[in-house]
């Protein structure tokens, strides 16, 4: 109990933080504003001061949301990886979906279209009746 | 049993896409070309704008953009618009770009220089925490106000590309001359010192 009571104390001593998020955690959904790479796989300087900034944050004890919305404050909403629902970014939202529906629909029309030629159209020219007779009769004869 | 006619569903050969390609040309085509514009959008919309520069090549000042930005270090906002009358040496920088850091002290010596021949060095810091920015202000004695162009917004009206870029303005509000790069002396010297004896 003393030791608990012990170790309490340090950490409100020290003013030790148990941090709520990680860098790696943080970096590959943050952009390099400079390089516009991903921030885990950017060397430049400002790549340096905005990993700097993520760590001072973490160290404060902020979760990942408040860390992010941190860095918008800081940098501006291009930091973040996460395309914005609004102006250009938006098509990278509506474009994949509008293609999955093109897609789909295609590939309906293309289903319907080929089961109904399966169905209605003949796959070979009409045989000749006599010809027809004559395969009846070998058959016939065949499955004797 | 099999027969003739039995036979004849086995094989679709009307399964081919005969009859389903008109009806799909003009949608595909559509989207296709839809794609391609939103393409070539977001490349022209992300280039680097060169209208000043080409301007100013044809001896052509052009009005400088003016917005409202908050002021670094200090409460309200700002704007190129409120030195009118004045000659401007606009520097976009940011703490974390070294070739921003080497030129600072000249950019300082110049705003000493010019204040009383009305002029001024107005920095335009660019993405990056208000507190850094300000630690390095500090660490180098720099004096010159700054503005907080947070997200580069304003810096693109320059077709600002890199740091540091340093846009002489005149009293007119004007663009005379353009610095895409570290500014040296010489530059200034052969740039800045006749704007300065220029009325409006």
């Amino acid at each position: 109990m003393r030791v608990l009571i012990g170790l309490a104390l340090i950490l409100a001593l020290t003013g030790a933080v148990q941090p709520k998020a990680t860098l790696p955690d943080i970096e590959d959904e943050v952009m390099c504003v400079e390089c516009r790479t991903a921030l885990n796989i950017s060397q430049s300087p400002v790549a340096n001061q905005e990993r700097a900034f993520i760590r001072e944050k973490i160290a404060q004890g902020l979760d990942k949301q408040q860390i992010k919305a941190a860095l918008v404050d800081a940098y501006g909403p291009d930091v973040l990886a996460e395309p914005q629902a609004k102006g250009f970014d938006l098509s990278a939202w509506i474009v994949p979906g509008l293609l999955v529906a093109l897609t789909g629909t295609g590939v309906l029309l293309l289903a319907r279209r080929w089961r109904r030629g399966a169905v209605d159209e003949p796959a070979v020219a009409d045989l000749d009746p006599a010809d027809a007779r004559r395969l009846d009769a070998d058959l016939a004869a065949f499955d004797r | 049993m099999d027969n003739a006619r039995g036979v004849r569903g086995v094989y679709p050969a009307a399964t081919t896409l005969q009859g389903v390609r008109p009806r799909l040309y003009w949608p595909i085509t559509l989207a296709a070309a839809a794609l391609i514009a939103l393409l070539a959008y977001g490349v022209t919309a992300t280039g680097n704008d060169t209208t000043l520069d080409e301007a100013l090549a044809k001896g052509e000042r052009v009005t400088a953009p003016v917005a409202e930005l908050p002021r670094l270090g200090a409460s309200g906002t700002g704007s190129l618009a409120d030195e009118k009358g004045k000659v401007v040496v606009l520097n976009v920088w940011a703490s974390w770009c070294p070739p921003c850091k080497s030129e600072m002290p000249l950019l300082e010596r110049t705003h000493e220089r010019i204040s009383s021949q009305g002029g001024l060095v107005l920095g335009v810091d660019t993405q990056e925490p208000q507190e850094d920015a300000l630690r390095f202000l500090h660490k180098e004695r720099i004096t010159f106000p700054s503005l907080r162009d947070r997200d580069r917004e304003y810096g693109r009206k320059y077709g600002v590309s890199a740091y540091p870029e340093t846009f002489l303005i005149d009293r007119s509000g004007r663009i005379a001359a353009i610095r895409r790069g570290p500014v040296s002396r010489a530059w200034l010297d052969q740039h800045l010192t006749p704007l300065l004896r220029e009325r409006t």
